[in-house]
């Protein structure tokens, strides 16, 4: 890549800086409604359930299956027992085994 | 910070080091290939800081788009932190206030994620700690997948881009099972962001949007009329 990618960087940077900082300055210091609040409060599920389908099936393109099942672990191991390291770790190895499998 | 905050930072903060860091890794390997200096892949990762717009970034740049329409992308697609921290902000408390210009910086899908599930009342150190070990875990990540990314397997490095969706998964897991309306209000909204990827009628990052504020709503509705009849009944 020939370009200087700098200015591409800053101006990203400048976009996603932006939408994260400007609710704080508004709006930390309002009263919420009880209805907004409800909102609020339903916000992060809504936004973990949209961001993991369907993206996730994304990370391995050509055999989304083995995306698929590497999450499955996560899924299946975060039920029976819970934490974040081994799920994690655990659904890269089952990833790499189905697509080592499949290729 | 007292010895309780430190040992909650590092408990919620080490797995998040370690679900971003082959993430990272996998960046790293990308923006090599695609042809960008170790430099440049490494402010991507320091100044931008956000996971999902940077694959997107690299992916745009090699389809040859401009980078004003790399950056409007970028701002469609990170736009969804502007509703994380509008709900961070009530969650985080007075004595926080003049650090509100660092702490906004971090504000990313899996930072937000684990904070919005704590309990009680958010305190800077932990939110700091927390931001910390993410930043840390992302930019290292990416340092290592540029420069050692020709002795990782093409395999391993693809499977490692599934590690930002478990590592959500994995934090959103104890509230679904926990509660049956998170459980189907987050797979609704994954629902619905399939279908409405699939229709392919918003712009990149907006159907994200679209999911948070219809589940959201739904979700309020529902929240609010159990409340309201439990006050008619109880």
């Amino acid at each position: 890549m020939g370009d200087n990618l700098i200015p591409l960087i800053l101006g990203m940077a400048a976009v996603t800086y932006g939408p994260r900082l400007l609710p704080f300055l508004f709006f930390s210091n309002t009263q919420i409604p009880r209805r907004v609040d409800a909102f609020l409060k339903c916000i992060p599920v809504a936004a973990i359930g949209a961001l993991i389908i369907p993206g996730v099936m994304t990370a391995t393109p050509e055999f989304p299956q083995a995306a698929l099942l590497g999450i499955g672990f996560t899924a299946v191991y975060g039920l029976f027992k819970g934490g974040i390291i081994v799920p994690v770790l655990g659904s890269v190895g089952v990833t790499y085994l189905a697509l080592a499998g499949l290729g | 910070m007292v010895k309780q905050e430190i040992q909650d930072a590092a408990k919620a903060g080490i797995p998040i080091f370690i679900g971003y860091f082959p993430a990272a890794v996998a960046f790293g390997i990308l923006s090599k290939t695609t042809g960008v200096s170790l430099l440049e892949s490494f402010l991507f990762s320091a100044v931008v800081f956000a996971g999902a717009s940077q694959f997107i970034a690299l992916n745009l740049l090699t389809t040859g788009m401009g980078f004003t329409g790399i950056i409007l992308t970028t701002l469609l697609v990170n736009f969804r932190h502007f509703l994380m921290s509008t709900y961070l902000s009530t969650r985080i408390k007075e004595r926080l206030k003049k650090y509100y210009f660092a702490l906004a910086f971090g504000v990313t899908d899996e930072v937000f994620s684990v904070l919005s599930f704590k309990k009680g009342p958010l305190s800077k150190g932990f939110v700091f700690a927390l931001q910390m070990s993410a930043y840390s875990g992302w930019v290292s990540g990416t340092l290592c997948g540029y420069l050692l990314g020709g002795f990782i397997p093409p395999i391993l490095s693809q499977s490692m881009g599934v590690a930002l969706y478990s590592l959500l998964l994995a934090i959103l897991m104890p509230e679904i099972k926990a509660s049956s309306l998170s459980l189907f209000l987050a797979l609704s909204s994954g629902l619905l962001n399939w279908l409405l990827m699939y229709l392919d009628i918003l712009p990149n990052g907006w159907s994200i949007i679209v999911c948070i504020f219809i589940i959201a709503t739904a979700g309020a509705v529902i929240t609010l009329n159990r409340s309201h009849k439990e006050e008619l009944h109880g």
